[in-house]
């Protein structure tokens, strides 16, 4: 075996009581793909922002080309030849394609920048990566989205990088970009490059990658030759338990329809949905990202447009405000917890109650002591771990934030819960409380619909009872959970069915 | 988590009592005594009324800059009603209301109704065409002017532009235009009405506090209470907090903000009444640099321009603080420019005191 051109050896990492990182091994040679792979929440982003200098961990050691890797910042990183691309691009948008890929590095007589010297870098920067017909001159934000990643693959090459990091490469790209990618990196391996790839996508994880590190709760947990580990194999131990346990199921009858669509099209996406959803029904909408679902759920819940089709949402026909929805007996999840879903410098309980304030008023007023009763319980019945319900949302751990996002649909009282990627970026242990409230809503009585989005596919095929995909905003025909597996999604997904 | 609360709600108090208790050691007996702290209470009045208003605002992620125009309008229009011979209580209530139509105004470029901030200033136009040109009297003018701009709103509401504004932006044009329309409604020069009434004699000494003073007192308390005790004022920190999670949750996002801004900017009137008595006229050149004033009382007093954060009560104390150390350096004999140093070091010191315990809090 070659010597690692990179080792990371006992990272340790804890924010506040969190302890993301407890003592991870990783190694990558010249000339290798090493896949990163775990859960969200398992820390790969994590140890890739210690290995990229946004981070500084609080044990362990890194080790690059045999010298003391230490970066203070992401500058020493990139000065060090370590570069990321990650998973939402970083170019400055309102710049050229050439002042991005020289940014930070143009060459030139003191404050001055030799332009000309710049623009020959870039341009055989961009032949590298095997696109030498985008424009220089162009602004980044007017190329399309998988150039625009090309562009920040040929910043890294053109500053000599030695180690580079892909975040989730494919997310964003169609099947065809996506092809053409893998293609782009196996060059870049033949040069010599070591490379990392984080993926979720573990048939992208066989195609391109020589080795496999698996992450969970912190630690490695297992990793070797691709070749030498089944997908069950890497499956079993990024979970870390076996699946049945994760996904309950109780019995569940269907009841009346809360939820429906009949060929409902937004202001961009989504461009025709039709479904219906009952109590009683946890209802799957697949597909990839940028596909329109979150703009579905955005305009069921009247927070986008609705330009065509009928729509029906629980007892509201027709678009109606996310005021009046609440009111009626739906609720919404928002995927971006960090932005929109919750006010992180708001307390636990302030979150909780702020859609449903008049449940708790009496003659119009509201008191915080009425805020910390009603809180009190659901912070009990969710185990949100908290030291108060008084404590800033924003020093819980991502799961516990997210129970409270949750826990503000149960405190509302609703009957059709809207959930957009409910799961993202939390731990294992609150994923299987989540799972488990999602079962038990569906199955009480009187029982709740549950439409949710989910971009993982054990996920979805672990709670739903139907689902549906969506492509290029194109809600496709709902199907039992029982007539789907992990490959067919993917494969409408990609729209390589068509 | 309980040490940073209590730290957040006593420390600007700290500060007040710090600057008064330093100055009462300099200064001794004139300075402590009961007719100075009625004098000091009577000149925050002006300056803390409309800073209530402004800590709405605030808390709300939003900004005014156009206070101190909008008190001098309110002082014209005050002088102007009264010079005409409408009963007081017309010309208060004239007064606050023009600061409402403002404020109105404000908010719907805020929330970027372009097309009904038109409509409202056709109605405030009508208005004082039918009062003024026609001798309408006051009520009917106003209800034709409203029922006018209403009307036309209804009509314009279908083809309605969505432009949101930034707030700094829409103020900062209404800090020159209204200070515009005062001047042209006062002719270019003061309003001086032949009897001021009781609106001028709302800052007139009194035997325990003036009248004025009352009012800025409660207006304190009812607005801190609805802060705290409402939904509306719930909604008034979630806007400011995260305006997305907000929407999200269902808040009337677009609505509240517009009432806010008329509330608000509401405030600014009933000091222009103040600032009326105080002048004994109407007078478009008045209350400049106050908008800065203001904003210095409310950060002083803990709320965070970036929105989701401030009291009333530490608005007050933060009014109180300035008048304090006004009062104070005058009364040693202190010359004005280091007062306006001192003020300018203080509120520096007052918001990285509130950077420092934040960081400490996270």
């Amino acid at each position: 075996m070659t010597p690692a051109r990179l080792s990371m050896h006992g990272i340790r990492k804890r924010f506040g009581a969190t302890i993301a990182l407890d003592g991870v091994d990783l190694h990558v040679a010249p000339g290798e793909v090493l896949a990163l792979v775990g859960e969200n929440g398992a820390g790969k982003s994590t140890l890739m922002r210690i290995l990229a200098g946004a981070l500084t961990p609080d044990g362990g050691t890194m080790t690059l080309d045999g010298g003391d890797y230490e970066p203070r910042a992401p500058v020493d990183a990139r000065r060090h030849g370590v570069a990321m691309i990650h998973q939402e691009l970083s170019l400055a948008p309102h710049l050229s394609v050439m002042e991005n890929i020289v940014l930070g590095d143009e060459l030139g007589p003191g404050p001055f920048v030799r332009w000309r010297d710049s623009r020959a870098r870039a341009a055989a920067a961009l032949a590298r990566v095997g696109r030498d017909d985008i424009p220089l001159d162009d602004a980044a934000a007017s190329r399309p989205i998988a150039e625009q990643q090309l562009i920040e693959i040929a910043r890294a090459v053109a500053v000599g990088s030695r180690v580079l990091v892909f975040d989730e490469p494919t997310s964003s790209l169609g099947a065809a970009d996506a092809r053409r990618l893998l293609d782009l990196i196996r060059r870049l391996r033949a040069e010599g490059l070591a490379i990392i790839a984080i993926s979720h996508v573990l048939e992208e994880v066989r195609a391109i990658a020589d080795r496999v590190t698996i992450l969970r709760d912190g630690r490695t947990v297992g990793g070797g030759a691709i070749d030498d580990l089944t997908t069950d194999q890497i499956i079993t131990l990024m979970v870390g338990r076996d699946v049945d346990e994760l996904y309950p199921r109780q019995p569940r009858t269907p009841g009346e329809v809360v939820l429906d669509l009949k060929e409902v099209a937004g202001e961009r996406l989504p461009r025709d949905a039709t479904l219906t959803v009952r109590r009683g029904e946890v209802f799957g909408i697949a597909g990839l990202v940028g596909a329109g679902r979150t703009e579905l759920l955005r305009a069921i819940f009247g927070l986008d447009a609705v330009t065509r089709g009928r729509l029906r949402v629980g007892r509201l026909t027709g678009p109606a405000s996310p005021t009046r929805h609440w009111a009626a007996g739906t609720g919404f999840v928002s995927e971006d917890r960090k932005t929109e879903g919750l006010a992180l410098s708001w307390s636990v309980a302030e979150n909780l109650c702020l859609p449903r304030l008049d449940r708790l008023a009496r003659l119009g007023l509201v008191t915080p002591a009425a805020e910390d009763r009603a809180m009190a319980r659901w912070v009990e019945r969710l185990g949100i771990r908290c030291a108060s319900v008084r404590q800033t949302l924003g020093a819980l751990s991502g799961g516990n934030q997210q129970k409270v996002a949750i826990a503000r649909l149960l405190f509302a009282d609703v009957d059709l819960l809207l959930l957009d990627e409910p799961t993202r970026g939390i731990d294992v242990g609150s994923k299987a409380q989540i799972y488990a409230l999602i079962d038990e809503l569906a199955s009480a009585d009187p029982a709740r619909a549950v439409l949710i989005v989910s971009s993982a596919l054990p996920e979805l095929l672990g709670v739903c009872d139907r689902i549906a995909v969506m492509t290029r905003g194109v809600l496709g025909p709902a199907r039992d959970v029982a007539a789907w597996d992990a490959h067919g999604i993917m494969v409408d997904a990609t729209g390589g069915a068509a | 988590m309980k040490v940073g609360a209590l730290a957040r709600s006593v420390g600007p108090l700290v500060g007040l009592i710090f600057v008064w208790v330093l100055f009462a050691v300099l200064n001794g007996g004139s300075f402590v005594q009961w007719s100075n702290q009625r004098l000091m209470l009577t000149q925050t009045a002006v300056v803390g009324t409309a800073a209530i208003g402004a800590t709405l605002i605030i808390i709300a992620g939003g900004i005014d800059l156009s206070v101190g125009s909008t008190i001098a309008l309110g002082t014209v229009v005050v002088g102007l009603l009264l010079d005409a011979g409408e009963p007081p209580l017309v010309a208060a209530l004239g007064g606050i209301g023009a600061a409402m139509v403002c404020g109105l105004i404000i908010g719907t470029l805020v929330i970027g109704r372009l097309g009904g901030a038109l409509t409202v200033i056709a109605g405030a136009i009508l208005t004082g065409w039918l009062w003024a040109r026609l001798g309408a009297p006051m009520p009917a003018a106003v209800g034709a002017g409203a029922v006018a701009a209403t009307g036309l709103a209804l009509l314009v509401r279908r083809f309605d532009a969505r432009l949101p504004l930034a707030p700094f932006i829409v103020t900062l044009g209404m800090w020159g235009a209204l200070r515009g329309l005062a001047k042209g409604l006062a002719d270019n020069g003061q309003v001086h009405p032949p009897d001021a009434t009781w609106v001028g004699g709302l800052l007139d000494r009194a035997t325990v506090l003036p009248t004025g003073v009352w009012m800025f007192l409660g207006l304190a308390l009812i607005t801190g209470a609805a802060l705290r005790y409402t939904r509306f004022g719930r909604h008034v920190y979630a806007i400011g907090s995260n305006e997305q999670t907000a929407r999200l949750c269902g808040v009337r996002v677009e609505r509240t903000k517009v009432w806010i801004y008329i509330l608000g900017i509401g405030c600014a009137g009933l000091a222009a009444l103040m600032q009326f008595s105080y002048l004994k006229a109407g007078d478009p050149t008045t209350a400049e640099g106050y908008e800065l004033k203001v904003i210095a009382a409310v950060v002083i007093g803990g709320a965070s321009l970036s929105g989701g954060e401030g009291t009333i009560r530490g608005t007050i104390i933060g009014a109180l603080i300035m008048t304090v150390v006004d009062s104070g350096c005058t009364h040693l004999g202190i010359d004005n420019w280091v007062q306006e140093i001192v003020t300018g070091a203080m509120i520096v010191a007052a918001v990285a005191l509130d950077r420092i315990r934040h960081r400490r809090a996270t």
